[in-house]
C-alpha cells in the first residue's frame, strides 16, 4: 500500500508541476497577481508530494519490502540500516527521485524565501523551474518508476554493490546532487531574465545565494567522492579523471566562474550576457552529467544499469532544456546593453581572466571526456583519454589561475594602480620564492613542475593573507583597531579570503601527494619486512573474519619508525557472497604530514586463503589530508559568504520589532 | 558580430547533441573492442630497449623466435591499473613459466625503469614505444592491453584492460591454456 501512495504522490506532483509551468508565467505577462502567486502553493505542494514519494521509497528499503522491484534488486535484509537507507538513492530510479526531490526543494526555497524578488521575476523563475520538474517527473514516472512491484517477490534481495556500502559514499550522492541540481534554480533565474529581457545588479544579487549554496554542496560532494575513491578503491590516489568524476567537476569549474562573474554583474553592471550564459551552461553541464552517467555513452568505473531507451529520453530532455535556453540566449542576449567600462588593469579585468581560464579549463575537460566518443563517431577508432592528457592540459591552466588569483583581490574596481599593487605584493612574492627554494633544498628530486606548483600555491596563500592583513591594517594600526576591523569586515570578503586560502592549502596537498608519493608493491608471507618513507612495516599474518553480509581476510601490519612502534594497521579484503564481489578496505595511518596507506589485494596464490602469501600495497602519501582540509575551507568560505547580511536568503531588512537583534550594530 | 557570438553556444550544443544521438545506438557497446588483428599476423614493429632496463628491446622477429606462444603486455608507469595487473602477470611468469614481453607505451624511460626496479621486472623483452607508433600498429585503445601471439606470429587473443580479479584471471588463463602458452600445468 505504501509504495502505491508514493507512486500516486509522484503523479500528483507532476500535475502540480504542469500547472506551475503555465499559470505563473502567463500571470506575469498579463499582470495577473493571483496567477503569479499560485506558484508559491504549487511549489510547496510539489516538494511535499515528492517528499512523500521519497519517504515511501525509503520506508520500503528500511523494512526490506522485496515486493518492490527496486528494493529487491538493490537491497538485502542483512544489510546494516544505514546502507538500507542509503540504498534509496543507490539505484538509477532512486537517485533520480532524489534528483527531483532536490529540484523541488530549490523551487520551494525560492517560493518561500525569495520575498525580496519582484513578483513577476519570481513567477517566471518558478515556471521555468516547473518546466524542468515536468520533464524529470515524467521521465521518472514513465520510464523509471521506482515503485514497480515484482511478483512473486524474491526471498531476499540481491544486494547493493558492496563498493557502495560505505559511509562516505552514502553521503556523497545527496551532497553532489544538491550541488548539481541546485544550479537548476540559477538556470531558471537566467531563463526568466532572458524572457523578461532585463538583467541588472539586483538580479545578480538574488541569484548569488543560490549559486553559492549549490556550489558549496558540489564542492563538498566532489571532495567526499574523491575521499571515498582514495580510501575505498584501494589504489591510492584521489582523482582519476574518470568520465564520471569529470562530469561532476565541469559544473564545479563553471559554477566557480559564475560565482565570480555574478560579482561583476552585481557591483559594476557588466558581464551581463556572459553571466547569463554561464548560468545556463553550468546547469547544462549538470544535465549532461546526469545523461552521461545513465546512458552508457562512455565507459566508466561507475555504473548504473544502462538502458539506451532511457538515454534517448534524457537526450530529448537535454535537447529541450539546453537547446531551448541557448536558442533563447542567441535571440535575446545581443539586445542586452553592456554595463560599466573598465581599464585593462582592474578588478573587472582580473575577474575576466579568472572567467576565461575557468571556461577554457572546463572546455578542456569536456573535450577530453567526450573525445573518445567524437573520435569513434568520426573514424570508428576506440581510444581512451587518460590522466596524461588532463595533467598536461589542465594543470598548467590552474597554475596560471593561481598566479592571477593571488593578485586579483588587490585590484580595485574600474581602474587599479598596478605599481601600487606590485609594491604591496613585492614582499610576499619574494617570500614565496624563498620558501620554494627552501623546499627545493630540503627535498630535492621532485619533478620541476612540482616546484613551480609549490611556488604558486605558496604565493596564493601568502598573497591572500597579505590582502587580508592590509584590510584589517595588521601591524599598521593598534591591535584593538585591527581586531575591530577584522570583526567588521563584510562576511563575503572574509569568505573570499578563507576560500582562496583553502584552495592554496588543497593545492599543497595535491602537489605533495602526487610528486612525493612513495609506493611499494610486494608479495608478503608472515614475517616479511617492508621499508617505506622511513617506516618499517612487518606483515605478521592474516586472519579470516565474518561481517554482517561479508567475509573478510584481515592482514596485520606492525609499523615501526626508528625501532619505535608507531601503530598497527589492519587492511582487509572483503568478499560479499550475495553480490558476488570483493572490496578492499585499506588501512590508513593518517597524520597531517602524510598518510601511510596499506591494502592487501589479490592473494598471490590460489591457496592464499589459508593465509600464506598476499600482495601487499603500501603507499606513503605526503600532505594528502591538506586536500580535504582545503576543500573544507572552501565550503566554510562559501558558508561565511552566504551568511553575509547583504545576501541572506529570506531576511531582507526586517522592519518589524521582533527583527533579529543580534545583528552587529554598524 | 554580437549576434553571431550569441549563436555559438547553441551551435556547439547542437553538434554535441548529434554525437550523443549517434552514441546511443543500441548496437554500440563502448566497452567492447573488437580487434581486427585476431587470426591475423602480428603487425610489423621494431622497438629499442628501455634505457636503464637490462632486458633487450622487442620487434616482430622476436615473436616467432621462441619455443611457444608468447604474451605481449602493453603497459606504462603512469597507468594505475597496470600496477595491479603487474602482480598477476608476475605470478604467471614465476609459477607457470609464461613467456612475457612488454611494450612500454608512451612512457619516460626513467619512470619506466624506476617502476620496474620498484615492482620487479617479469618481462623477458621490453620495447620502448615512446611515440605510441607501435601502439597504433597493434590498435590498442588504452593501457593495459594484453595479446597472445602464436609461434607462427598469428595474434590469437586480445584482452583489453587489467587482468585483475578472479573472473578476468580465469578468462585469461583459459585463453593461455588453449593457446598452449603455459610451460607448466596449472592447479599444482
Amino acid at each position: 500500500m505504501i509504495p502505491e501512495i508514493g507512486h500516486f504522490a509522484l503523479a500528483l506532483a507532476l500535475s502540480l508541476a504542469v500547472v506551475q509551468s503555465v499559470l505563473p508565467i502567463l500571470g506575469a505577462s498579463r499582470g495577473n497577481v493571483r496567477w503569479m502567486q499560485s506558484a508559491r502553493s504549487s511549489a510547496i505542494g510539489q516538494v511535499f508530494f515528492v517528499g512523500v514519494a521519497f519517504a515511501a521509497l525509503m520506508r520500503s528499503f528500511v523494512v526490506s519490502d522485496f515486493t518492490v522491484r527496486n528494493v529487491a534488486e538493490n537491497s538485502h535484509s542483512l544489510k546494516p540500516l544505514l546502507f538500507k537507507i542509503a540504498g534509496t538513492w543507490g539505484s538509477h530510479e532512486g537517485s533520480l527521485l532524489l534528483w527531483v526531490l532536490i529540484l523541488t526543494v530549490f523551487g520551494a526555497g525560492v517560493a518561500v524565501l525569495g520575498s525580496n524578488i519582484p513578483a513577476a521575476t519570481k513567477a517566471r523563475t518558478l515556471s521555468v523551474q516547473a518546466w524542468i520538474s515536468v520533464g524529470f517527473l515524467s521521465f521518472l514516472l514513465f520510464t523509471s518508476n521506482p515503485f514497480d512491484r515484482v511478483f512473486p517477490p524474491p526471498a531476499d534481495g540481491s544486494d547493493l554493490n558492496p563498493l557502495l556500502q560505505d559511509v562516505g559514499l552514502a553521503m556523497h550522492p545527496p551532497l553532489l546532487y544538491f550541488g548539481y541540481v541546485g544550479f537548476s534554480i540559477v538556470f531558471s533565474f537566467a531563463v526568466a531574465a532572458l524572457i523578461e529581457g532585463r538583467i541588472d545588479a539586483a538580479w545578480a544579487r538574488w541569484v548569488r545565494p543560490w549559486t553559492l549554496a549549490a556550489w558549496m554542496s558540489l564542492t563538498a560532494g566532489i571532495a567526499l567522492g574523491s575521499w571515498w575513491a582514495y580510501y575505498e578503491l584501494g589504489w591510492g590516489g584521489w582523482w582519476f579523471w574518470d568520465p564520471v568524476e569529470n562530469v561532476s567537476f565541469m559544473p564545479w569549474l563553471l559554477g566557480t566562474a559564475l560565482l565570480h562573474s555574478a560579482i561583476v554583474t552585481e557591483k559594476r553592471d557588466a558581464f551581463k550576457s556572459w553571466t547569463i550564459l554561464l548560468a545556463i551552461l553550468t546547469f547544462s553541464l549538470s544535465l549532461l552529467g546526469t545523461f552521461i552517467v545513465r546512458s552508457g555513452l562512455l565507459t566508466s568505473v561507475h555504473a548504473f544499469a544502462v538502458d539506451p531507451e532511457r538515454g534517448i529520453y534524457i537526450l530529448g530532455l537535454l535537447a529541450l532544456s539546453i537547446g531551448g535556453s541557448l536558442t533563447l540566449y542567441a535571440w535575446r542576449a545581443p539586445v542586452m546593453e553592456g554595463g560599466g567600462l573598465f581599464r585593462p588593469i582592474s578588478r573587472e579585468a582580473g575577474l575576466l581572466v579568472n572567467n576565461l581560464i575557468l571556461a577554457a579549463a572546463t572546455g578542456t575537460v569536456l573535450f577530453g571526456t567526450l573525445y573518445p566518443l567524437l573520435l569513434e563517431a568520426l573514424t570508428g577508432d576506440k581510444i581512451s583519454v587518460g590522466p596524461p592528457f588532463f595533467n598536461a592540459a589542465f594543470v598548467p591552466m590552474m597554475l596560471v589561475l593561481g598566479l592571477f588569483m593571488g593578485a586579483g583581490p588587490f585590484l580595485s574596481w574600474k581602474r587599479a594602480d598596478l605599481a601600487g599593487v606590485l609594491q604591496r605584493v613585492r614582499f610576499v612574492a619574494g617570500l614565496a620564492v624563498l620558501v620554494t627554494l627552501a623546499v627545493w633544498y630540503l627535498i630535492s628530486g621532485g619533478p620541476f613542475l612540482a616546484y613551480v606548483s609549490i611556488l604558486i600555491a605558496v604565493w596564493l596563500l601568502l598573497a591572500t593573507l597579505r590582502e587580508w592583513a592590509l584590510r584589517i591594517k595588521f601591524m599598521e594600526a593598534p591591535l584593538s583597531e585591527t581586531l575591530r576591523r577584522a570583526r567588521n569586515l563584510p562576511r563575503a570578503s572574509q569568505g573570499m579570503t578563507l576560500a582562496h586560502v583553502g584552495l592554496a592549502v588543497a593545492m599543497i596537498g595535491m602537489i605533495g601527494s602526487s610528486a612525493w608519493k612513495s609506493e611499494e608493491i610486494v608479495f608478503v608471507t608472515p614475517g616479511t619486512d617492508v621499508t617505506i618513507a622511513g617506516f618499517d612495516v612487518t606483515f605478521t599474518g592474516a586472519e579470516r573474519l565474518r561481517g554482517p553480509n561479508y567475509i573478510a581476510d584481515r592482514g596485520r601490519l606492525e609499523v615501526r619508525r626508528d625501532g619505535e612502534p608507531v601503530t598497527t594497521l589492519y587492511p582487509e579484503r572483503r568478499s560479499y557472497p550475495v553480490a558476488q564481489s570483493t572490496t578492499t578496505e585499506s588501512a590508513i595511518r593518517s597524520t597531517l604530514a602524510g598518510d601511510l596507506y596499506a591494502s592487501i589485494s589479490e592473494p598471490a596464490s590460489e591457496d592464499a586463503a589459508s593465509g600464506e602469501a598476499w600482495t601487499l600495497r603500501i603507499l606513503y602519501e605526503p600532505l594528502v589530508n591538506f586536500i580535504w582540509l582545503g576543500a573544507l575551507m572552501l565550503v566554510a568560505g562559501g558558508a561565511l559568504s552566504l551568511s553575509d547580511r547583504r545576501l541572506r536568503v529570506g531576511v531582507p531588512r526586517r522592519t518589524r520589532p521582533h527583527g533579529d537583534l543580534r545583528l552587529p550594530a554598524e | 558580430m554580437k549576434r553571431l557570438f550569441a549563436v555559438v553556444p547553441l551551435a556547439v550544443a547542437v553538434v554535441l547533441g548529434g554525437f550523443f544521438l549517434w552514441g546511443l545506438n543500441p548496437e554500440r557497446d563502448p566497452s567492447e573492442i573488437p580487434s581486427v588483428l585476431i587470426s591475423q599476423p602480428a603487425p610489423e614493429f621494431d622497438l629499442p630497449s628501455v634505457p636503464g632496463v637490462d632486458v633487450p628491446g622487442l620487434g616482430r622477429a622476436d615473436l616467432t623466435d621462441t619455443p611457444g606462444p608468447v604474451v605481449i603486455n602493453v603497459f606504462a608507469s603512469w597507468c594505475v591499473p597496470c600496477k595491479a595487473e603487474h602482480a598477476v602477470l608476475t605470478r604467471f611468469v614465476e609459477r607457470y613459466g609464461l613467456r612475457l614481453f612488454g611494450i612500454n607505451y608512451k612512457d619516460e624511460p626513467k619512470d619506466a625503469a624506476t617502476w620496474l626496479s620498484d615492482l620487479g621486472n617479469p618481462y623477458a623483452r621490453i620495447g620502448s614505444d615512446r611515440s605510441g607508433r607501435a601502439g597504433i600498429e597493434w590498435g590498442i585503445s588504452g593501457v593495459p592491453e594484453t595479446f597472445i601471439v602464436g609461434r607462427d606470429g598469428t595474434v590469437l587473443y586480445r584482452y583489453v584492460g587489467p587482468i585483475v580479479g578472479e573472473e578476468a584471471v580465469a578468462k585469461f588463463t583459459t585463453a593461455l591454456t588453449q593457446a598452449g602458452a603455459l610451460d607448466r600445468e596449472l592447479g599444482s
